[in-house]
């Protein structure tokens, strides 16, 4: 008989063994599922991970979609870390991309410096008011984030295409349901000559550095922490309930936010029907395989964008569906809370216990 | 009164797949588990439905199949989340994922693919009947499935020993576990009876609804669902008023297009969503009716071992 065991503490070893586990498993079963769709595993291995970044012009989209991927989870991880199940981030994402795309568009042909920090300042404030709803309604009525959060996701993106079917669609679009393309000081200058490595890097990495340093030296990160691993303890220390889901709410929109005015003012360029291929939802992906922890979720980060990339390659490499993606992110996340098991328990193999007469 | 017996047929329809879907998660929860992949599994539930509708040319293969697809994705939710005891509110999450993920990989062949769907009774003589005909025989044969659901839940949670197994399980897992009752094996029940009704949600729109197969054509509906369960107060009668009420949410956007509304459809299309996000808020705001009706587990791993 296999039995689990609880083991006295959490194992530390098996809190960061258990990413790696599950990668390897996920490729594990990469290499079962080529095969069975008529493809050389070894082809689409290559074209999966090696191809997307064998050229510099890979590595800086590597780094290009790893950065709002870091940016999210940092803002979800200072939820979850506090217990507090914020999975509206897609919503906030878009929402920021929306009052930043809004500034864009306002200040269309303004030729300012100031253009783009007020672009920053309005997204971050969009996402922090998308995600202030669910922690109102939680705080005030006490109702689900998970659900209102994911709710506000499906209003958002109508808010969107409401948007750019009509109030800002670009009258010379040729009826597409796009905006303007923004002036060239709405848009985050570009790092690396010849490729599309952006500014929104380096201020996705400062975030999360920020993000380490609040929720590991300040005393507020402290108590979010607290009120996660012990809500009993936290409420007999004083620790207000309410503003720990106000604090972990507003992070993860601010920083969602943030990321959506990364994608207008980045890649895009204008404000599309769809800003993000997901990475509100991949990004919950990040946080967990990136143990809530800054420095996994640079790594985590890396690793979901290199699946986006992947997904896009084998697309035009193989001819297989992009949508593997999503099938390689759902599969990674299992593993990830299967292998989770050991650091909490072990196994033991338990002997039958011979009767004596 | 023509219309009328009209706008009551299709909003049954709208919310048949609510019932479905809510119905199973009730279980799911009256037994102490939480599993937010319905989304996940309704997505799954049907594309295989129509895939196998497609491909057998039977619908009722496709919502038999689509049934069994659900179950069975629900069977990974429960070897993480039961056997190997992970947080219930993280698998459901990566269920919701995955299921969005396989769905759109295995259905993409399927998106412009047409099929014969399950159509509304017609009984001759009885369905002819005015009015009466209509509203009563005029329906859609998963909805009156739907009904028979309803009945079957309710008399199972309330009226029979098994139900009330169930329902210790979810209140006081260690109590029933003491008493000899195999928690995790009757918790694995529930997970998996959740997960066929989330498939027979999902093949009921693939199939029947509208009948065609596209990406994310759940549209929320799982979650909904999930709402609707803290809504109804864990009580399967307000699931069900529940169900139609959102049903007749979702129909006021076609509704305004036929009658030829100029209101762009986006803000009905955001009605659904915004009532859900009210009414929770409305229901949650007792917090006392709240955590008496809620199973007293719900969302917590169980170790036998202990």
């Amino acid at each position: 008989m296999i039995r689990l065991e609880a083991r006295p503490e959490p194992s530390r070893t098996y809190k960061w063994a258990s990413p790696i586990i599950a990668v390897a498993a996920t490729v594990a079963i990469g290499f079962l599922l080529f095969p069975a769709m008529g493809k050389n595993p070894f082809a689409a291995f290559h074209a999966f991970f090696v191809k997307p970044v064998d050229s510099l012009y890979g590595v800086a989209e590597l780094l290009l979609k790893a950065s709002p991927l870091m940016l999210i989870a940092t803002g979800l991880a200072a939820g979850y870390r506090a217990n507090v199940w914020n999975i509206g981030a897609e919503g906030q994402l878009t929402m920021g991309a929306i009052a930043g795309g809004g500034v864009a568009l306002a200040l269309h042909g303004v030729d300012s410096p100031l253009v783009l920090p007020a672009m920053l300042v309005a997204g971050v404030a969009g996402g922090v008011a998308w995600a202030a709803v669910p922690a109102w309604l939680r705080t005030r009525f006490n109702a689900n984030e998970i659900l209102t959060s994911l709710m506000l996701v499906y209003v958002a993106t109508l808010v969107l295409s409401l948007l750019v079917h009509d109030a800002w669609r670009d009258p010379e679009g040729f009826n597409f349901p796009q905006s303007k393309m923004f002036s060239e000081s709405a848009l985050y200058p570009v790092l690396l000559e010849g490729t599309r490595l952006n500014l929104g890097f380096p201020i996705a990495l400062a975030v999360v550095a920020a993000g380490w340093v609040f929720m590991q030296k300040s005393f507020t990160g402290y108590q979010m922490r607290v009120a996660g691993l012990a809500p009993a303890a936290a409420h007999y220390a004083g620790i207000s309930a309410p503003r720990t889901v106000w604090l972990a709410m507003l992070i993860g929109g601010g920083c969602a936010g943030l990321a959506g005015v990364g994608e207008v003012a980045g890649p895009l360029g204008q404000l599309q029907p769809s800003v993000s291929p997901g990475y509100g939802f991949a990004a919950i992906i990040v946080a967990f395989v990136g143990r809530l922890h800054p420095v996994g979720i640079v790594f985590a980060s890396l690793l979901m964008s290199l699946l986006y990339l992947g997904g896009e390659s084998a697309q035009l490499n193989l001819a297989l569906p992009s949508a593997v993606t999503g099938l390689f992110q759902g599969t990674l996340l299992f593993f990830l809370l299967a292998a989770d098991v050991f650091i909490h328990y072990r196994v033991r193999r338990t002997r039958t216990v011979r009767r004596t007469a | 009164m023509e219309t009328l017996a009209q706008l009551f047929i299709l909003t049954l329809a709208a919310g048949t797949p609510l019932v479905f879907a809510a119905l199973g998660e009730l279980v799911t929860e009256k037994s102490g588990v939480l599993n937010l992949g319905v989304e996940g599994m309704m997505l799954v539930g049907a594309v295989v439905a129509f895939m196998v509708a497609s491909m057998s040319g039977s619908p009722w293969l496709g919502i038999a199949a689509g049934m069994a697809a659900g179950a069975a994705t629900s069977l990974i939710f429960g070897a993480i989340a039961l056997s190997l005891m992970a947080n219930q509110v993280a698998t459901g999450l990566a269920l919701s994922l995955f299921g969005v993920g396989l769905s759109a990989f295995v259905g993409l062949d399927y998106v412009s693919v047409v099929i014969a769907g399950i159509t509304p009774l017609a009984i001759p003589g009885l369905s002819d009947l005015p009015v009466v005909g209509q509203l009563l025989f005029g329906h859609n044969p998963l909805v009156y499935l739907s009904f028979a659901l309803f009945a079957a839940v309710q008399w199972f949670l309330f009226r029979t020993r098994a139900g009330l197994v169930l329902r210790a399980v979810g209140e006081s897992p260690q109590s029933a576990h003491a008493i000899g009752y195999p928690v995790i094996a009757i918790r694995y029940a529930a997970v998996l009876f959740g997960g066929a009704c989330a498939g027979l949600a999902g093949a009921y729109l693939s199939v029947a609804y509208t009948p065609l197969w596209v990406e994310g054509m759940v549209a929320g509906r799982g979650w909904i669902a999930l709402a609707l369960v803290v809504f109804a107060t864990w009580k399967p009668w307000r699931v069900l008023a529940g169900a139609y009420l959102f049903g007749g949410v979702t129909l006021a956007q076609f509704q305004a297009q036929a009658l030829g509304s100029t209101i762009p459809s986006q803000y009905l299309a955001m009605l659904p969503y915004l009532a859900t996000v009210v009414v929770l808020a409305v229901i949650s705001r007792d917090a006392v009716t709240i955590r008496l009706n809620a199973p007293a587990s719900l969302g917590k791993p169980f170790h036998p071992g202990a």
